[in-house]
């Protein structure tokens, strides 16, 4: 400690209670807003249960518009006007992310509750051939989107990929605005619209009517392209390009610095994206319905007439369940359990490679 | 394998503007040549057109000639990419390759470029290269650990070592120790005076004395003014511009009497 | 080559046949992206011709065209406005909360929970609508019906099965949702801290920091999530093909089973039956469809390339 006197503001001495500079507000003891806000609400729910019957809906309704007025009230008695304006949007914005998440939970759990009683052995195991009322599965269905999954990943990859690159290293004056402009628009086609353009284009060959698993790999591929050139363009462009330089300054040809120098360094981050891109197109279901179609057995060649896929699949035994109806709705939420599955597998699997690819720096 | 570069009425231009004007320079083989200057006077545009890097800049060409042992680097027939094995470049922030070892980064040169060697023979240069770069003893342990592992100082070494790992004629140094601590800064300048024997060397530095103490001559870059291309004042020996320099402004410069 | 008066032709050095290459398929992948767009373009509208071009009396209903595609575009647009009124501050809101005021590590995990929600296919979104969300809705719009019943929006009758064009919007919102929260708080996270942190050091309560330093920052990006989130609503198919009753024509009553019914959901529910001229007919609404959802994501994007983009290479 130095010897001189500290610095003391006029006024104060040190070890005194006088307050310092700095002028204590009256504040609300740590919990007082949630007490407050809770107390609304369960103001709100008696209200409720006195006005007539008791409903959640209301309750929540009442519950917390009460609790955010009480809050806001005695805050401002206590703690001032600017104080309290923070601790109202504290209390709409937190109960908005409260309400928010009511239906999304309500998905995850009704999708659950529905889903589990047939994710047994032989919705993995059996076809719909020759099924009617109980039994049956989704074999046929999930190799059916495995096989066009596949189809569109390696129409997609390729084509993507190499657009990013040029996006990113070759790319440049009008030809770079278009693409990056029509990549853009692509991005926004709706997918029924893709499925229309994929009928349309065989159509076109191959006469009205026509269905092909190929068909739908064409029509996912449209969806698929633009998300695989986005993501690789934001992963390429992250590369410094003193890396690229580096690889110059050795003599090293352009086409090999890409190759070598560009990709490995940003490899994790090109995985993950393909995977989400693979994750986005999994679930469409539109595009397969006017493209694919739907059959009940096995159909494994994707270039010989209709496929089961497993959105389609969920969808028609959803909505034509057959008779007894209960069996085709039960194959319908597993289908859709499955599916979300799948995607939340492939979200895992995309973190997953993100956490060990990644460059290694060793610090 | 040092070379002389001739330099002779070399303008440079970013798309319409020009950046450098009228530089004609000889350097020497076995020299080290220190570029000093203002900021954004083109010294550094100057330094990186002597490889052809400034080419990586859309839009950036040169008029003007530059001669390396009787051949143009600029001559119609001319491949870059060959320039840029000859010469050989250490940028201003260390810039190993983060996907690679230590011992990856150093034969990145010879093997980005798909050549093949055997085992023995890399593992030879990678212990000649590091041991040119005097980084051979803190790492030989560790060669196979990520090079942005090491600290700033022994990365901007390695980045030395992968330059000279490719046996250039010319070393081009970018303010290769404006982004390192004193006693690194003193490593890589002892690395220099060692390189030199070899090397013929371009440094461009914004450290005075650093040009003063390494240098065996000096070239001064000024702006002509505002907007107006950059171009070389004067080019003599490092101990006569830094003690009785022919033009007012390399002197005002020097002297901290800038502007 | 000395200096000339005209500045020279750069040198053309030969070129790697490697480099030739790469940067070949490099551009050709890219021009690839141009012809598919055309060939959606191209091919929609060959196929929509004869439908354009045909006799009124020999398309579906026998009507022309436009009064064909008229309901229909209404019923796209206004499950789509419902959804992006319910779901935009609600979007904000998530994302406000994630970036501001949820405890951080809880943050970084409902992050990633609504980055899944995402992802989730819409055919489920539909499933939820009719088995959760529908029934659930059944009270509220006979409620609304008997005392809101003034309101041209809940004239009634009110559907038993709440299968109604205000449960497509709301499921339409719940899926938009995750879409409008995730770009809001990526652009509030890149809000600088610099700012955030200069209107805290001058007092500001969270709420005025909020208001200061990242709202004006982040309000382009809202706006362009938003957009996205119309798109993706206006385009939106198997959701609204599942739980809209669609069986009337051009009508602002958003709680009765007789709606119109939505360009995409009705080319999902026709298209596997049709045949002949209602496929050209179908095929010309999915142009239209096209067309607005061009629109809206060309100034989605308009509104996004009016900030400055940096970019790490060149």
């Amino acid at each position: 400690m130095s010897t001189e006197t500290p610095l003391v503001p006029v006024g104060t001495r040190p070890g005194s209670s006088t307050p310092g500079p700095v002028r204590t507000r009256r504040r609300l003891p740590r919990y007082g807003a949630v007490g407050l806000f809770l107390g609304g609400l369960v103001v709100g729910a008696l209200l409720t249960a006195v006005t007539g019957g008791f409903s959640i809906a209301l309750t929540v309704v009442y519950g917390v518009v009460l609790g955010t007025l009480a809050v806001y009230l005695v805050s401002r008695s206590v703690e001032g006007r600017r104080k309290a304006t923070d601790r109202l949007v504290t209390t709409v914005v937190t109960s908005a992310f409260a309400i928010a998440m009511v239906p999304l939970v309500s998905l995850v759990y009704t999708v659950l509750d529905n889903g589990l009683d047939r994710l047994d052995s032989e919705f993995f195991n059996s076809s719909m051939l020759g099924i009617v009322g109980e039994g049956g599965g989704a074999y046929h269905a999930i190799l059916g989107t495995v096989i066009i999954t596949a189809l569109t990943a390696v129409i997609s990859v390729p084509i993507g990929l190499l657009t990013a690159i040029y996006l990113v290293e070759y790319g440049s004056g009008r030809l770079k605005k278009a693409i990056t402009f029509l990549v853009d628009v692509m991005t926004g086609i709706p997918s029924i619209v893709a499925g229309l353009f994929a009928y349309a284009l065989f159509a076109l060959f191959f006469g009205p009517g026509i269905r092909l698993g190929i068909m739908g790999a064409v029509a996912l591929s449209v969806l698929m392209i633009p998300v695989v050139v986005r993501s690789a363009e934001e992963v390429l462009k992250l590369v410094p390009n003193e890396l690229r330089e580096a690889a110059y300054a050795l003599g090293v040809p352009k086409w090999r610095t890409v190759l070598k120098v560009v990709i490995p360094t940003s490899i994790a981050g090109l995985g993950t994206g393909i995977t989400l891109a693979v994750a986005r197109v999994i679930g469409e279901t539109a595009p397969l319905l006017v493209t694919v179609g739907i059959v009940t057995g096995t159909n494994l060649n994707p270039f010989d007439g209709r496929m089961a896929t497993l959105p389609v699949f969920s969808y028609y035994q959803l909505t034509q369940p057959g008779f007894p109806p209960e069996f085709g709705i039960e194959r319908a939420w597993t289908a859709a359990l499955v599916l979300i599955i799948l995607v939340m597998a492939l979200n895992v699997v995309a973190r997953l490679i993100t956490r060990f690819f990644a460059p290694k720096t060793g610090r | 394998m040092a070379k002389r570069i001739d330099v002779s009425d070399l303008d440079i231009y970013y798309g319409n503007f020009k950046a450098v004007e009228g530089v004609n320079v000889s350097i020497e083989p076995r020299s080290i040549t220190a570029l000093i200057g203002p900021s954004g006077c083109g010294k550094s545009t100057f330094l990186r057109s002597l490889n052809r890097m400034h080419e990586v800049i859309p839009g950036a060409r040169v008029e003007g000639k530059v001669v390396i042992d009787g051949q143009d680097l600029y001559g119609a027939d001319v491949d870059p990419v060959d320039v840029r094995r000859q010469i050989g470049m250490v940028f201003q922030r260390p810039n190993p390759f983060p996907t690679m070892s230590i011992y990856d980064n150093v034969i990145a040169g010879v093997r980005l470029n798909g050549g093949k060697m055997r085992k023995g023979e890399l593992d030879e240069l990678v212990e000649k290269s590091l041991r040119g770069a005097n980084l051979w003893t803190e790492v030989k342990d560790r060669l196979d650990r990520p090079g942005s592992g090491l600290s700033g100082g022994q990365q901007q070494r390695l980045c030395i070592a992968r330059a000279i790992a490719v046996e250039p004629e010319v070393l081009l140094m970018d303010e290769p120790c404006s982004a390192l601590d004193p006693i690194s800064t003193l490593a890589i300048e002892d690395l220099m005076a060692e390189l030199k024997e070899r090397f013929t060397i371009v440094i461009v530095t914004h450290n005075m004395q650093q040009a003063a103490r390494v240098s065996t001559s000096t070239g001064f870059f000024n702006l002509g003014g505002v907007g107006q291309p950059g171009h070389l004042v004067e080019f003599n020996p490092t101990e006569k511009i830094f003690s009785n320099p022919e033009e007012k402004a390399t002197e005002d410069y020097i002297s901290g009497r800038f502007g | 080559m000395t200096t000339t008066s005209a500045p020279p032709a750069p040198a053309q050095p030969k070129r790697r046949l490697g480099d030739r290459l790469f940067a070949g398929s490099a551009t050709g992948a890219g021009i690839l992206i141009l012809v598919v767009l055309a060939g959606v373009a191209i091919f929609l509208v060959t196929e929509a011709w004869p439908a354009i071009t045909a006799d009124s009396a020999d398309l579906p209903d026998g009507k022309s065209l436009a009064a064909y595609i008229a309901p229909l575009l209404f019923g796209t647009l206004l499950a789509a406005v419902i959804a992006l009124i319910v779901a935009t501050p609600l979007g904000v809101a998530i994302a406000l909360y994630v970036s501001y005021y949820a405890p951080k590590r809880l943050a970084a995990t409902m992050g990633y929970v609504i980055d899944l929600l995402a992802a989730i296919p819409s055919v489920v979104y539909g499933f939820w609508g009719i088995a959760a969300l529908a029934p659930a809705m059944v009270p509220f719009y006979g409620w609304a019906a008997e005392h809101l019943g003034w309101i041209p929006f809940f004239a009634g009758p009110a559907s038993t099965t709440g299968k109604t064009m205000l449960t497509a919007g709301l499921v339409l919102a719940v899926m938009i949702l995750p879409i409008i929260s995730a770009i809001s708080r990526e652009v509030f996270g890149q809000a600088p801290a610099l700012h955030r942190e200069a209107a805290l050091a001058l007092g500001a309560t969270r709420w005025e920091m909020i208001k200061m330093a990242v709202l004006p920052y982040g309000k382009s990006g809202v706006i362009a999530g938003a957009m996205l989130g119309l798109g993706r609503a206006l385009g939106e198919t198997l959701a609204v093909a599942i739980v809209l009753s669609a069986s009337g024509g051009i009508t602002f009553n958003l709680i009765s089973s007789s709606n119109p019914s939505t360009i995409a959901a009705n080319i999902a529910l026709q298209f596997p039956e049709s045949s002949g001229l209602a496929v050209n007919a179908l095929i010309a609404s999915g142009l239209a469809l096209f067309v607005i959802t061009l629109a809206v994501n060309m100034f989605a994007r308009w509104i996004v390339t009016r900030r400055a983009d940096f970019s790490g290479a060149n």
